[in-house]
């Protein structure tokens, strides 16, 4: 009997405690954030639209080099290389195909020349399927995105109209092998 | 014709309207106060702090599909949606509302109240039998053994109240509670009356009929439109009815606490009834919140094993009490 009496003591005791914890819960501050009205804070590294950016000089940075196109795990960027007057390369057309995107960020990985980047801009709905199809005067920007000093062409040993073998920043010029004879 | 006497056409017209209407922003209410013990928001976009969610799910609901399956049984189908509510506010016509304000002043008030209530047992079950669905089966199963097992210390829970009144009319009890709420004597009697009242009207820590996570929606799965939204409006009727019953009967009804009257009688007993009705369906808001339902079985057997023969301790004291005082 006592012990009856006992046991629903402690349930009574047990759901007053809990309606208690819950009522506290009046006064905590609400972990909503009203997204449309309230923006919530991106982090600068956040994986989201596609951009193409440019180097320190406004040019183009994608070489056309194929290895974004190679390393999306959805097939989800196409584009075709081409090559100006100077002998650099670039996309004729780049293409991302947003609606089979999977922001993973492989792209951004293995591009050798940082011209392809992940921004934190998530807001990409469109109501038409065929609006999910980025071009490159979509996608390529003004700007040099994350990395502001790259310059691909001003590094690499490649030659271009302007730029001889040997010249790039923290390179000596090309050895004359015929010189090394003994 | 207008004026506020019990069951003028003034008295039976606004009831109805405010009782449906309140029942209707419940909805709102619950999913607001929800959100607040939940640490969100709750819809708040719809019109001024979202109080246009009624009239926007109101819409909805009366614009939907109303599907009849077709290995149903057409007639109790249809008939068993509109008892619920139909039984619920038949009930409220007793409540006593405050002096003068009130649909019918009955002298077993109180027995047709849990008369009309239990009725709608009936449309729990021909629901969900209806349905020829299996997990509705289990519904209405669940909702018959539960309802007829916490009917019957609903009403033992109640019978210290009438024995200290000594009357069956609501109106009585309210009157008998002048100089001091029931609440204090028969303090059992509240408790026991309120999980019976939380029982009844299936709200969370008891809505094993309609459990979500176990049986989909109980008895009301093949449902759709407004028939489903009958069966919705009516539960909220019942949380309305149930917190009446528990003000009318354990805290006074329309009777101001501390002689803080407000203006005019009726005025004053409408705005203290409906104040503590509805601090009661914030309460039944709070366990909904709170407490996860108990498992069939458990219900079954605190009810039979604990509150059943809690209620007739609770009678018998009463009783004793009662008898001594007259006698002595």
């Amino acid at each position: 009997m006592l012990k009856v009496l006992n046991d629903q003591l402690k349930v009574f005791r047990t759901q007053a405690v809990s309606l208690w914890l819950v009522l506290k819960y009046t006064f905590r501050k609400k972990d909503t954030v009203e997204y449309p009205d309230v923006q919530p804070y991106m982090f600068p590294r956040w994986r989201g639209r596609i951009i193409l950016s440019r180097d320190p000089d406004g040019e183009e940075r994608c070489v056309a080099c194929n290895l974004c196109a190679v390393a999306c795990p959805v097939d989800c960027i196409a584009l075709q290389k081409t090559e100006d007057e100077n002998g650099r390369w670039y996309p004729e057309f780049f293409r991302i195909n947003f609606s089979r995107c999977i922001m993973c960020g492989l792209c951004e990985e293995a591009c050798p020349t940082n011209a392809i980047q992940l921004t934190p801009d998530f807001e990409m709905a469109e109501y038409q399927r065929q609006n999910m199809v980025w071009e490159k005067e979509h996608l390529l920007i003004n700007g040099t995105g994350k990395y502001h000093d790259y310059n691909f062409y001003r590094v690499a040993g490649k030659s271009i109209g302007g730029k001889d073998k040997g010249e790039a920043r923290n390179e000596l010029p090309p050895v004359d092998v015929r010189s090394l004879l003994p | 014709m207008f004026e506020f006497v019990v069951g003028s056409p003034l008295n039976i017209a606004l009831i109805l309207g405010v009782v449906i209407v309140t029942s209707a922003m419940l909805i709102w209410v619950e999913r607001r106060l929800l959100g607040v013990w939940q640490e969100r928001l709750g819809p708040n976009r719809v019109g001024p702090w979202g109080l246009g969610q009624v009239v926007a799910d109101m819409l909805k609901i009366f614009t939907k599909e109303d599907w009849i399956p077709p290995f149903a049984d057409k007639l109790s189908f249809v008939v068993a949606p509109p008892i619920i509510m139909v039984v619920l506010l038949l009930s409220f016509a007793a409540v006593p509302i405050a002096p003068g304000v009130g649909i019918i002043d009955l002298n077993i008030g109180l027995l047709w109240v849990l008369a009309m209530a239990s009725m709608g047992t009936y449309s729990v079950m021909l629901g969900g039998l209806a349905s020829n669905n299996k997990y509705a089966l289990l519904g209405s199963l669940r909702a018959a053994a539960q309802m007829v097992s916490y009917e019957v210390f609903m009403g033992i829970s109640i019978l210290g109240v009438v024995m200290l009144a000594g009357s069956f009319n609501l109106r009585d009890i309210v009157e008998a509670q002048s100089d001091g709420w029931f609440i204090v004597p028969q303090f059992l009697g509240f408790m026991i009356f309120m999980i019976a009242g939380l029982a009844e009207s299936h709200r969370l820590p008891f809505d094993l009929p309609e459990a979500e996570q176990e049986i989909v929606a109980g008895f009301h799965t093949e449902y759709s439109g407004m028939k489903f939204g009958m069966f919705f409006v009516g539960e909220y009727i019942g949380v309305l009815l149930t917190s009446g019953l528990l003000a009318v009967l354990f805290f006074g009804g329309w009777q101001a606490p501390f002689g803080l009257t407000i203006g005019n009688e009726i005025l004053s007993g409408v705005i203290w009834f409906s104040a503590k009705a509805l601090f009661f369906v914030c309460f039944f808001i709070l366990l909904r919140a709170a407490i996860p339902r108990p498992r069939y079985d458990q219900l079954m057997s605190y009810g039979w094993l604990v509150l059943l023969p809690l209620s007739l301790l609770n009678l018998l004291i009463t009783g004793a009490i009662v008898l001594y005082q007259a006698g002595g």
